[in-house]
């Protein structure tokens, strides 16, 4: 039993703002569910399973009730950044199973106008909240321990900035459009040791949503078919502290999985979309996939490899998280979004990668250092 | 002089009770499995290596060494220094390190617990040695 080309991947829409103080969090995942309807050539009406994360207001049930929407499945796993990754998966799942044949998946949310909610704690709360784990250090911990074990330093991670930089120029909607250099990224200011602020993503507020379905419905639309043909999800955490090792992530699992369903390897993809909260999410994780060996991504990320037209693997060529765009603190819904683009040819003309057939979303959520999921997805244009 | 800073009190619960009473005393717990051998932390009255629920309270020196590190430069409460130490006996710990030089931190680095006081039950730190 496989998911492989059990589902279409049939619409796809990115919300333009960056900044949305004059909008409600409700109205702006109204705002890209029609959007991404809009472009499927669906209505609302036709959308018979929804999937939503914690970003959605009150879950679920309000969402399913606000949107006005009429559905025989649901799903609400949060997994955070990476949860849309992982509802690409379940609701090829669901399709496969009968369980619904057009699936909504939406994101939004606005954390560059007011402070965000904090997750809600664990059994771990005790031992670790006085701590204060934040993004930037959690991350930060695993760059030091990386520059320890394999000498990565922070010209490789600049690297990658400049490379989503140079994506990010062509990108009207990203929050920072100037291309950047090595020396701009590892001379800007310390965040928490060793990262950089540019070496950090942006905070936007914004959105963006997806509509899943059949083989038989996405053929019967007009949109180039794009489909699901991997699917892989993990997590990884302390697990009570025995041989802590933060330099690899849930994506030495997750991936593996997706690339044994698809049928394809790494070196396959035309085209990565790569979860970048910060530089050294994207350095890990293309290790952790098997783009190259473990301790070599930073050679791997240097002199432009990551850039379309350029090196050898085209990724993020919207700007990603880092240069474009990375609504309510989550990259995973754009992640895919860049990806469809590349597969349908709908990219920018000047980071468009030439018969882009095969691409890899790959996605972190939670923090890197301490807890986190990891989902990766191989798409396919048919 | 700066005002010490401030670290919310633990909540405790039945599972962890002991833990935080042994804090009260300056002693620095962590959890060892009966039937796989295996020692643990944070404390799980059911072993996450072998799910036997033959786990035990043991007294540590809490001592170890840095495994990684991360120095917040800026926060509401000033900069500080997250990371993890690998206890002696294995496991490793979430902590802030203090009462040192925040600049000089190094992996590797000799630590051992200090407690720091709360409302409620002290936290364990680790500092330099």
């Amino acid at each position: 039993m496989s998911i492989k080309g059990k589902a279409y991947i049939a619409g796809i829409y990115e919300h333009p703002t960056r900044h949305a103080p004059d909008k409600s969090t409700a109205q702006l995942h109204a705002e890209v569910a029609k959007g991404a309807l809009e472009d499927a050539g669906l209505t609302s009406a036709d959308v018979d399973g929804y999937f939503c994360a914690g970003d959605a207001p009150g879950g679920a049930w309000p969402m399913v009730d606000y949107l006005g929407l009429k559905v025989r499945h649901i799903d609400s796993t949060e997994t955070g950044g990476c949860s849309y990754i992982i509802h690409i998966g379940h609701a090829a799942q669901a399709i496969a199973a009968g369980k619904c044949s057009i699936a909504l998946v939406t994101l939004a949310g606005k954390p560059r106008t007011s402070v965000m909610a904090p997750r809600a704690a664990g059994a771990e709360a005790d031992f670790e909240a006085a701590y204060g784990a934040t993004t930037h250090n959690a991350y930060g911990m695993c760059a030091m321990r990386h520059m320890h074990d394999y000498g990565t330093t922070s010209e490789q991670l600049a690297w990658i900035k400049v490379a989503a930089s140079h994506h990010a120029q062509y990108n009207p909607h990203a929050m920072l459009k100037d291309v950047v250099t090595v020396e701009d990224v590892v001379n800007s200011p310390l965040i928490s040791d060793p990262l950089h602020r540019m070496d950090c993503c942006v905070v936007t507020d914004g959105g963006g949503a997806l509509i899943v379905t059949t083989p038989e419905i996405a053929k019967s639309l007009k949109k180039p078919l794009v489909r699901l043909i991997g699917h892989g999800e993990a997590m990884k955490g302390p697990r009570g502290g025995k041989d802590l090792d933060l330099t690899y992530s849930a994506g030495v699992w997750s991936g593996p999985r997706a690339f044994e369903e698809a049928g394809v390897t790494p070196q396959d993809m035309k085209y990565a979309s790569i979860y970048d909260s910060f530089t050294i999410t994207v350095l890990m994780q293309l290790e952790d996939l098997g783009f190259c060996k473990k301790g070599d991504g930073g050679k791997f990320v240097s002199d432009g490899n990551l850039i379309s037209g350029v090196g050898k693997l085209p990724f993020n060529t919207d700007g990603g998280g880092l240069c474009s765009n990375h609504p309510v603190n989550r990259g995973g819904m754009t992640k895919i979004i860049e990806a469809v683009r590349q597969l349908r040819g709908e990219a920018h003309p000047k980071v468009q990668v030439p018969n882009c057939d095969l691409a890899l979303v790959h996605g972190t959520g939670g923090l890197l250092g301490v807890r986190h999921a990891a989902s990766t997805a191989v798409l396919e244009r048919v | 002089m700066t005002e010490a800073k401030k670290y919310p009190a633990p909540q405790g619960n039945p599972e962890t009770q002991p833990f935080w009473d042994a804090a009260k005393e300056g002693k620095f717990l962590i959890k060892r499995c009966m039937a796989c051998g295996e020692a643990h932390y944070f404390p799980r009255s059911i072993c996450p290596f072998c799910f036997s629920d033959k786990t035990v309270w043991e007294e540590s020196p809490g001592e170890g060494e840095i495994y990684t590190f991360s120095l917040m430069r800026k926060s509401a409460s000033g900069p500080y220094a997250i990371g993890y130490v690998k206890l002696k006996e294995g496991p490793a710990v979430q902590t802030n390190f203090v009462d040192c030089d925040l600049h000089a931190l190094k992996i590797g680095q000799k630590v051992k617990v200090v407690f720091k006081p709360t409302d409620g039950a002290p936290l364990p730190f680790f500092t330099p040695v």
